[in-house]
């Protein structure tokens, strides 16, 4: 068994031991197991991030694995389970939460209440535009970093962070929607969860 | 002149939001908006009137993730 002491010197010594601390003192919630949430979730454990707060309602599919972080052997997991099993195989000291629920109009404040930093990960626009309404309405403590726009495959450049309003940070190109005809690809899935994972470690950095 | 995402638009003071909305063909369930620093409750939508000193930003989501 690989010990905590053992991970924590194996990070890149390059950076000060502050900003490790910082990181592993660091809680992140993360809406959305999908595309964006898996691969980000996995983005922050590789960071050194201390605790992280996964929820999804839904379980692995076949059609998850072309831009998801699961494997076969997940199929039928809860993505909540899922993703935790992964987590420990990257970083076990990390404190892993997890909710199985969908977020709806009568959860959604009690959910993400006094969470500081906040990835919505969503596929569906009108749950994006549920939580991000909700929290920015009832949490004025909570960061929210929002995914909108990695369909297709169209140029990789154009998926941007914005900073939105003060507490509210839209990653993704804006535009791209998924609909018949246009699909999620692995490769815009990831530069846009890139985006959102590294939005997620600057806030807690700078 | 309301300043709705960065630029200057004219037809807009007068209007609720959720007509502004219609007519520059936003779905009102897709987005999200600040005006002069806070949030618009959704709610909200029907009575709130665009003024012509009023800073916009309408954060509109697309699918996917």
């Amino acid at each position: 068994m690989v010990t905590q002491q053992q991970l924590e010197d194996a990070m890149d010594q390059r950076f000060s031991k502050e900003v490790y601390k910082k990181l592993k003192s660091a809680r992140v919630c993360i809406a959305g197991l999908g595309g964006l949430g898996s691969n980000i979730a996995l983005m922050l454990a590789r960071s050194g991030i201390g605790t992280l707060k996964l929820i999804d309602f839904d379980r692995v599919d076949i059609t998850n694995l072309n831009r998801q972080a699961y494997r076969i052997s997940h199929i039928g997991k809860l993505k909540t389970e899922a993703l935790k099993e992964m987590i420990e195989e990257v970083n076990p000291y990390i404190q892993v939460e997890t909710v199985t629920a969908k977020v709806t109009e009568e959860n959604v404040t009690e959910l993400f209440k006094g969470e500081k930093i906040l990835c919505e990960a969503f596929d569906n626009p009108e749950y994006k535009a549920l939580l991000v309404n909700s929290v920015l309405e009832h949490s004025p403590e909570t960061i929210l970093v929002s995914g909108s726009g990695m369909a297709g495959y169209g140029n990789s450049n154009l998926i941007q962070t914005k900073r939105k309003m003060n507490n509210f940070y839209v990653c993704g190109d804006e535009i791209s929607d998924a609909y018949a005809g246009m699909g999620l690809l692995s490769p815009r899935v990831s530069i846009c969860a890139g985006h959102q994972a590294n939005m997620v470690i600057r806030l807690i950095l700078e | 002149m309301a300043k709705i995402n960065g630029e200057e638009v004219t037809n807009a003071a007068g209007k609720t939001i959720m007509e502004y909305l219609t007519e520059a063909g936003y779905d009102s369930r897709r987005v999200a908006i600040e005006r002069n620093g806070s949030i618009i409750p959704k709610k909200s939508y029907e009575e709130v009137i665009i003024t012509e000193a009023d800073t916009i930003e309408i954060v509109s989501f697309v699918g996917g993730g």
